[in-house]
């Protein structure tokens, strides 16, 4: 924030997300439209990851479940695997995860494009590792988006004072500029 | 008179001994429980969880007294060798696969099967690396 003639407005240049466009769990494209005028939480993972991605989908279905019937907040986890993880496995994945429904979407994209936008938009750093057991290592970030898709907050998904944080975000998130 | 003391004394000094022996046992499994919570925070949790809830149909909870009492002899295989055939835990069935923690030696895993069986409202008491090679040798 900063003041001029006695008005204050935001001076920050906000890191933005730009145009995508995925296969879903249920083999639909979906874009930025689906996640129009509302916030959304984004993170990577990947569907056969043994360290950290079960922590990090523990934590958001917590606050999935808490926000069930809120069609303001939805949740979108990218997948990084894109030799395995099609969109039939992700769909098996989200059942046994216990998610329905369209408010949480898991999204399948070439490794270029998922890779990208990983690393250029949402700031998570994501790679292929054949050193790693899993194939794969990548960070736990739950990242915040607002409705004009720009980052407000990043949240280590594996960090139980960092997701606290996190769902006292959300509500201030969810009542600003509220259409 | 003399004999009774003697008597009473050496039977007091017998019980001292077994009373200090089970403390000493006790105190084993407590050093195996203790480690075996920092190996589990490290392989264990994250699929797991920190209460040994599991998750959801994916990872299966640890809080099933009677499978873990059902498969004593075979919780050291699933932690060295994984899990890749569908079992059921507490009346559900669970499909995924368990990667392998091939990197524990035998003692680790005792105090890991020692915490989890002793931990999440299971009691099963001490479980020693000598059964954790026996039980190795039997894997399915």
């Amino acid at each position: 924030m900063t003041t001029r003639d006695g008005k204050s407005s935001v001076d920050t240049v906000y890191q933005t997300i730009p145009d995508f466009s995925f296969l879903n769990q249920d083999s639909v494209y979906i874009s930025n439209e689906q996640f129009k005028d509302q916030i959304y939480i984004a993170d990577f993972f990947f569907t056969s990851c043994s360290t950290i991605c079960p922590t990090m989908h523990r934590n958001m279905k917590t606050i999935f479940e808490k926000y069930k019937d809120n069609p303001d907040i939805k949740y979108l986890s990218h997948t990084i695997d894109f030799k395995y993880d099609k969109p039939s496995v992700l769909k098996r994945y989200a059942q046994k995860l216990g998610v329905d429904g369209n408010q949480w979407q898991f999204v399948y994209g070439t490794k270029d494009s998922i890779y990208k936008l990983a690393e250029y938009s949402y700031l998570v750093a994501v790679m292929e590792d054949t050193t790693s057991r899993d194939g794969y290592v990548h960070q736990g970030w739950l990242v915040l988006v607002d409705r004009q898709r720009r980052i407000r907050g990043a949240y280590d998904g594996t960090n139980p004072e960092q997701v606290a944080q996190l769902m006292k975000d959300i509500p201030v998130l969810l009542n600003e500029d509220k259409k | 008179m003399r004999k009774v003391i003697i008597c009473v004394l050496f039977l007091s000094a017998i019980a001292t001994i077994i009373h200090s022996c089970q403390n000493a046992n006790q105190m084993k499994q407590d050093i195996y429980y203790v480690n075996g919570r920092d190996i589990y925070i490290k392989n264990c949790q994250n699929c797991h969880g920190s209460n040994g809830e599991g998750l959801a149909a994916l990872s299966p909870p640890l809080t099933d007294s009677i499978f873990l009492k059902a498969n004593k002899h075979q919780i050291a295989c699933f932690i060295k060798h994984g899990i890749n055939t569908s079992i059921t835990v507490a009346g559900r069935k669970y499909e995924e696969n368990m990667p392998p923690v091939d990197h524990l030696a035998d003692i680790d895993i005792a105090q890991v099967i020692v915490y989890i069986t002793n931990n999440f409202g299971n009691k099963q008491g001490m479980y020693t690396p000598e059964q954790v090679r026996a039980d190795l040798n039997n894997c399915k």
